[in-house]
């Protein structure tokens, strides 16, 4: 039978009393935001709310938990704005949203960073028995939110960036689960030189841990090609929004292609405050394997389609309690 | 269609000193004086004995200050600074049944945003800007202009629970934009400008745009001037089917990108008046009269004076106050000293701007 695993992308939006107080020790300009080396007062609070979103997953019963990524004030571009060789410039438009992040302008060789790696260390002292699931920016959608002014060669830079995340993923804790927010596939697919690199990239990043890796899309559905290239990298699962875009093309990208023997679904719309119940939230997961017939997955992993960082704290809260609550209707059902 | 346009010479003040009239005007908002803030947030102070009866006192106060200021820049129509209003969104939020608020998201950094949800079908509530516009057309000496932010931005900047697409939730606002416009038309306005930011994010919705428009100014008279306010995108999108949009005139930010995008209107021929933006709102730096000067004359290339109306490239409410004003004083002055030489013909209209050597 299909394992049901309640989980999330992480991206966290902040405790409402963070988002004042960080502001107040930060400030609101650009260069007041994350370099990767504060400390003192701004590193205690990042702790003590770490501390209160893992307690808060933990109590809503998710099935991993997540450090929250509370720090990453430029969202997925994090990993490279705080990145010593990197500049974090102009404010620009983060995907189709009226959300911005620092465009990192890449200056000089990606050599390893470990800021990822120490957040989850400090995570993983807070998390007792639970399953750590750490989160990263795919290689693709890293590039795609930088400007690339050092490698000069589209192909070159590629590799750099999935080097750069595989040298990341290494020094991290153990961990369950390693999700790879792949926005840039749907919104921005690659051209065919990328296509060609995109499963050998994923690989590059999946290979440095023995963890389970879930390259997860949203936004909408892959196009054709890209997924069938995607579905050449050796990973556990790929992910899908059932909640943006043509749930259509999905399924169809998969009964042409296939799909792997678990699967990632972004059933809770992670951009809207209306709370879908469990039950709706099981709807679309029965919904998924009634279009899959032929395959019965080995496990499924139900979270948000996009990082849920667009939302207000307490939608975000019950989303969440939808989402571990949809996880567990059927093993109920099953052990009734 | 566009509205027939013939309706700005109500705003030309008696003492106008040249025959060429170009309208001035500003977007709307305006740096809030300190002490408003400072009163702002008392209010909400438990130990303090400031109420709410003190906040309106003081909000008047501020209208006053603000309306005042823009009469003595010389603008020939004016604004209260939209003091009353904490956000472009949230203020309207508030007002429209139907919305809730559920607390702070993201917008960039540490700067948020209090995105309101649409979680039953909006209705109209209270009035909006009455009061406001009431207050302000008394203690000015010049025509007020009412800004009011438009349905689509309403709609898209907010979450939506409650419609099935995001175009049926901007069309139910559109009409309560109607019926406000209907009770500020009754109150004596005669100048109303529509804000919609949200149409050069999402340029693809124009016709969405359109369409609201159109219910908005449903049954409003035409000698009721009708403003679009548009920000920071890219225009070829949106250009020519702002052509078709029934308004007045579309005043529109091209000063911030150094009118890279100002051809885009001279094919085909612009047929709303146009409300260039001549002042950068992004930049602390007053622009001098000489350089506002040769802003102007880029508007020449897409509309004649009669049809050319002179405005900041948008709200100026981040910038410091004092450098506000001197840019407001130096629009007024360099459009004054162009249409003095367009009265002198000193102006080659069929090519205002000359061509660089």
């Amino acid at each position: 039978m299909t394992e049901r695993v309640a989980t999330t992308p992480g991206l966290f939006p902040l405790p409402d009393a963070a988002k004042q107080q960080l502001s107040d020790l930060k400030g609101h300009q650009k260069g007041d935001l994350i370099s990767g080396t504060e400390g003192g007062e701004i590193a205690a609070a990042y702790e003590e709310y770490r501390g209160e979103v893992i307690d808060q997953q933990q109590s809503t019963g998710l099935d991993r938990i997540v450090e929250g990524q509370l720090r990453w004030d430029d969202m997925l571009a994090h990993p490279l704005t705080t990145h010593e060789n990197v500049s974090a410039k102009g404010i620009v438009r983060y995907y189709d949203n009226n959300n911005f992040y620092r465009d990192p302008v890449v200056e000089g060789d990606l050599t390893f960073s470990g800021d990822v790696a120490n957040e989850l260390t400090a995570a993983t002292e807070l998390l007792g028995d639970d399953a750590l699931q750490a989160t990263l920016p795919g290689p693709y959608s890293l590039m795609d939110l930088a400007t690339d002014d050092y490698y000069g060669d589209e192909g070159d830079f590629f590799e750099a960036v999935s080097e750069f995340l595989g040298d990341e993923v290494e020094a991290f804790p153990d961990h369950e689960t390693l999700f790879l927010l792949e926005p840039s596939l749907v919104e921005n697919a690659p051209n065919e030189d990328l296509q060609e690199q995109l499963a050998e990239a994923v690989d590059t990043v999946a290979s440095k841990t023995d963890a389970d890796v879930v390259v997860h899309t949203y936004f909408g559905a892959l196009d054709e090609k890209t997924y069938a290239h995607l579905m050449d990298a050796d990973v556990e699962a790929l992910g899908f929004d059932l909640v943006a875009g043509d749930r259509q093309d999905t399924l169809s990208n998969i009964t042409e292609f296939g799909t792997k023997d678990a699967a990632a679904l972004g059933i809770a719309d992670g951009q809207n405050t209306l709370v879908e119940s469990a039950e709706t939230l099981e709807e679309r997961v029965e919904w998924f394997e009634d279009q899959i017939p032929v395959q019965e997955f080995d496990r499924l992993y139900l979270s948000t389609n996009t990082e849920p960082f667009y939302l207000p704290v307490n939608k975000h809260r019950e989303k969440l309690a939808a989402i571990a609550a949809a996880a567990n209707i059927d093993e109920e059902e099953v052990t009734a | 269609m566009s509205r027939p346009a013939d309706n700005r010479e109500q705003f030309r003040p008696e003492d106008h000193p040249n025959d060429h009239f170009l309208l001035t005007t500003v977007v709307g908002s305006y740096p809030k004086p300190k002490w408003l803030n400072r009163a702002d947030e008392l209010v909400g102070d438990e130990d303090s004995k400031f109420d709410e009866e003190d906040l309106k006192e003081a909000h008047d106060d501020a209208a006053r200050v603000i309306t005042h200021e823009h009469e003595r820049c010389g603008l020939d129509t004016v604004v209260d600074g939209e003091v009353r209003r904490n956000e472009m969104v949230e203020f309207f939020a508030d007002r429209i049944d139907g919305y809730e608020f559920n607390g702070p998201v993201k917008v960039w950094g540490h700067n948020y945003f209090d995105k309101p949800s649409v979680s039953a079908e909006v209705s109209y509530d209270e009035p909006w800007l009455v009061d406001e516009f009431e207050f302000t057309d008394n203690v000015a000496s010049k025509p007020v202009k009412v800004p009011i932010t438009g349905p689509y931005t309403l709609g898209n900047w907010a979450f939506n629970e409650a419609y099935e697409t995001e175009e049926e939730l901007v069309y139910d606002l559109a009409d309560l934009v109607n019926i406000e416009v209907e009770r500020l038309v009754e109150a004596g306005a005669k100048y109303i400008q529509i804000d919609e930011p949200a149409l050069a994010t999402t340029p693809d919705d124009h016709a969405i745009v359109g369409e609201a428009l159109e219910r908005i100014v449903s049954g409003i008279p035409e000698d009721v001037r009708i403003g679009l306010h548009v920000c920071y995108g890219d225009y070829s999108r949106i250009y020519p089917e702002l052509n078709d949009y029934p308004v007045d005139e579309v005043d529109l930010e091209l000063c911030n990108g150094g009118y890279e995008q100002i051809d885009v209107f001279t094919d085909p021929e612009f047929v709303p008046d146009l409300a260039l933006g001549v002042v950068d709102v992004h930049t602390a730096e007053v622009e001098s009269v000489e350089e506002i000067k040769e802003n102007i004359l880029q508007g020449l290339k897409v509309v004649p004076p009669e049809k050319l109306t002179i405005s900041p490239d948008c709200g100026v409410k981040l910038l410091p106050r004092e450098v506000a004003y001197g840019k407001m004083e130096n629009l007024v002055k360099a459009t004054r000293e162009i249409e003095a030489e367009l009265d002198a013909g000193e102006i080659d209209l069929d090519e205002p701007v000359p061509l660089a050597d």
